[in-house]
């Protein structure tokens, strides 16, 4: 699969003479696919949020005021006060801190972890191999929320911990992906030359089978950012996600909150939308990503 | 075909025990404070236990593949899944009690997912690149970007508001009275549909767009057939084989869908009593409930392998 993308690519360079396959990938993602360059528009806007919630919040989020409380957005609370009097929009740009947070150590920790497990399996094939897929099954047969929430209740609700239970276990499902696209690779004689020349198994790893597997590895990064997003929001929901006081756009439409909702329908709008909004921006962005790097699963260019 | 059918069995079962045994791992993980807490909190007839009759209650105090093994033998021989801590009911009972609640929102759910996406699949796939196809790929990105949580507060919330109606929590089984059953299943078996139906969405027009590309249908153009004979005949069964596929895969969407379901609509199924459980550390039917799963979706899976066989001639021969 990675080696035909390489293939794409390197075809793309011949005929256009010279520009970089990633400068390639980025002009086709900007000039052809708009929906995903407004998800990535959505991202970067996430991200700022996130970087510069001190700034852009106009209150605290935990600040409590309960004169205010339940109050429906106005000039002082542009979306509102929740049930303990707190500003709603500081809570959700603090909420957006959270996400990004841990959407991209949960990212990190699967891309990272996936791919060595799903490299070295596949590299070293044989027995090794194996008994690595039938763990990588064994694991995947549980239903990953039940999984999650089995784990936190063993480890403790912590960001941390969350982080790594919802890395690891999307490290799984992206070791499978990645071993795919290192079997794929380890067809092409060039790592036979490879190893024909005297070179180690790390250098053949780095050198030759790390550059071409970037392709997938990148798509699904960009669609495990928003899948942990989406995760860590449910996990907040049935209150097993980050504690409060930390806000979190999950714990905010959580059971707890529901029962003032019927009075203020605010609270149940605008943090739901907001995650929304950011899920959808993040898969738009995977999709084209994958649409400009795997034109051949999609079938349209 | 039948070295097919050993093969693909004999390999379940590898998977199976390591998947129980990670469930039973996790579980016997549990920290020290936890069981304080499970003591405290949980166990209600006999508050003046300490720790070590509760670990001997857990089995925590044989080694570990000793448990194990009581733990296998007690599910095969005698479907023994424990008692709970609460109130020392079976835990295979309890679970099988509920079960009927979560298969009915699993099945509606799945049937509304099938039924939306598959034709939207099929349109999004025989007129590609046209508005109405971007406009349904974004719809089903949107299906699994929306969280089902909010969808579902939302609806409740809005239709309590607006119509002065919810949903009755009062569990009624469908061959008691049909109707109330399905004023209550109809809007979360909807809601868990929609997510799902993203999924299946892509996963038909992408296989549709793949085998429309294949000789076969250009001879079937050439030969003069109709668009309709076309799709139906010749494209959709060999599209549908991996959806199939998908279809299978998402049972273990579905169980973490109905968990999410099941607290908001207070369904009693299995979800909520998985939450329950969690919240009360009721460790025996939280593994019991991920050993129970675990097996469905291995079953499952096997027999989503092995009907390929007979869909897939040419996967009998390998």
């Amino acid at each position: 699969m990675a080696s035909e993308v390489s293939a794409v690519l390197a075809d793309q360079l011949r005929r256009k003479g010279g520009m970089s396959p990633w400068w390639e990938a980025v002009h086709t993602l900007f000039t052809r696919k708009y929906l995903a360059t407004f998800g990535l528009a959505v991202l970067v806007l996430l991200i700022l949020t996130a970087a510069f919630a001190d700034v852009v919040a106009p209150y605290s989020p935990v600040a409590l005021d309960f004169p205010s409380a339940l109050q429906a957005p106005s000039a002082q609370h542009l979306l509102g006060t929740d049930q303990l009097g707190r500003d709603l929009l500081s809570r959700m740009i603090y909420g957006a801190r959270t996400s990004i947070f841990v959407g991209v150590g949960v990212m990190l920790i699967a891309v990272t972890l996936g791919s060595i497990v799903g490299g070295v399996s596949a590299y070293k094939g044989g027995k090794f191999d194996v008994v690595v897929q039938r763990l990588v099954d064994a694991v995947q047969s549980v239903p990953a929320l039940l999984l999650l929430l089995t784990i936190i209740s063993i480890i403790g609700p912590s960001m941390i911990n969350i982080i790594l239970a919802l890395g690891f276990r999307a490290a799984i499902g992206d070791s499978r992906v990645v071993r795919g696209s290192v079997l794929g690779i380890m067809e092409n004689q060039y790592i036979e030359g490879a190893r024909a020349i005297g070179a180690g198994n790390l250098r053949i790893l780095v050198r030759y089978v790390l550059p071409n597997i970037m392709a997938p590895i990148i798509v699904v990064g960009s669609l495990q950012l928003g899948a942990a997003i989406l995760a860590e929001s449910t996990l907040s929901f049935l209150g097993w996600g980050v504690p409060p006081p930390t806000p979190t756009w999950g714990g905010m439409l959580s059971n707890e909150a529901r029962r003032f909702m019927i009075d203020a329908p605010w609270l149940a709008i605008f943090p739901g939308l907001a995650l929304s909004l950011a899920v959808y921006g993040i898969n738009m962005f995977g999709d084209g990503l994958r649409d400009v790097f795997d034109p051949r699963l999609r079938g349209s260019r | 075909m039948y070295k097919y059918i050993l093969r693909r069995s004999v390999l379940a079962i590898p998977t199976l025990l390591i998947a129980t045994m990670l469930v039973f791992t996790m579980v016997r993980l549990v920290p020290g404070d936890v069981l304080d807490t499970i003591m405290e909190e949980s166990l209600v007839s006999e508050p003046t236990k300490d720790v070590e009759m509760l670990k001997a209650e857990l089995g925590l105090d044989k080694p570990f593949h000793v448990q194990y093994w009581n733990f296998i033998t007690g599910i095969v021989t005698r479907g023994d899944l424990g008692v709970t801590l609460r109130n020392r009911q079976p835990v295979l009972t309890e679970i099988a009690r509920r079960m009927p609640v979560t298969l009915e929102l699993a099945i509606m759910a799945q049937i509304l997912a099938l039924v939306i996406a598959i034709p939207i699949g099929i349109i999004s796939a025989i007129r590609q690149d046209t508005l109405l196809d971007y406009f349904f790929r974004s719809v089903a990105i949107a299906n699994i970007s929306i969280p089902s949580f909010w969808l579902a507060t939302l609806v409740i919330t809005l239709t309590a508001v607006w119509f002065r109606w919810v949903p009755p929590t009062y569990y009624v089984a469908p061959w008691e009275n049909p109707i109330e059953n399905l004023k209550m299943f109809f809007i979360p078996a909807l809601i868990l549909g929609l997510v799902l139906s993203g999924r299946v969405m892509r996963m038909t027009r992408t296989m549709m767009l793949e085998v429309m590309r294949h000789d076969y249908i250009r001879t079937a153009w050439s030969k003069g057939l109709t668009e309709p004979t076309i799709i139906y005949r010749h494209a959709l069964k060999n599209a549908l084989i991996p959806v199939v596929t998908v279809v299978g895969l998402e049972i273990v969407g579905l169980i973490g869908g109905s968990v999410v379901l099941e607290s908001i609509f207070s369904l009693p199924g299995i979800g909520s009593y998985f939450i329950n459980a969690l919240r009360l550390r009721d460790y025996p039917i939280i593994q019991g409930i991920n050993v129970m799963v675990v097996a469905w979706v291995v079953l499952v899976n096997l027999a989503v392998d092995l009907s390929y066989a007979f869909l897939d001639p040419r996967i009998r021969y390998r």
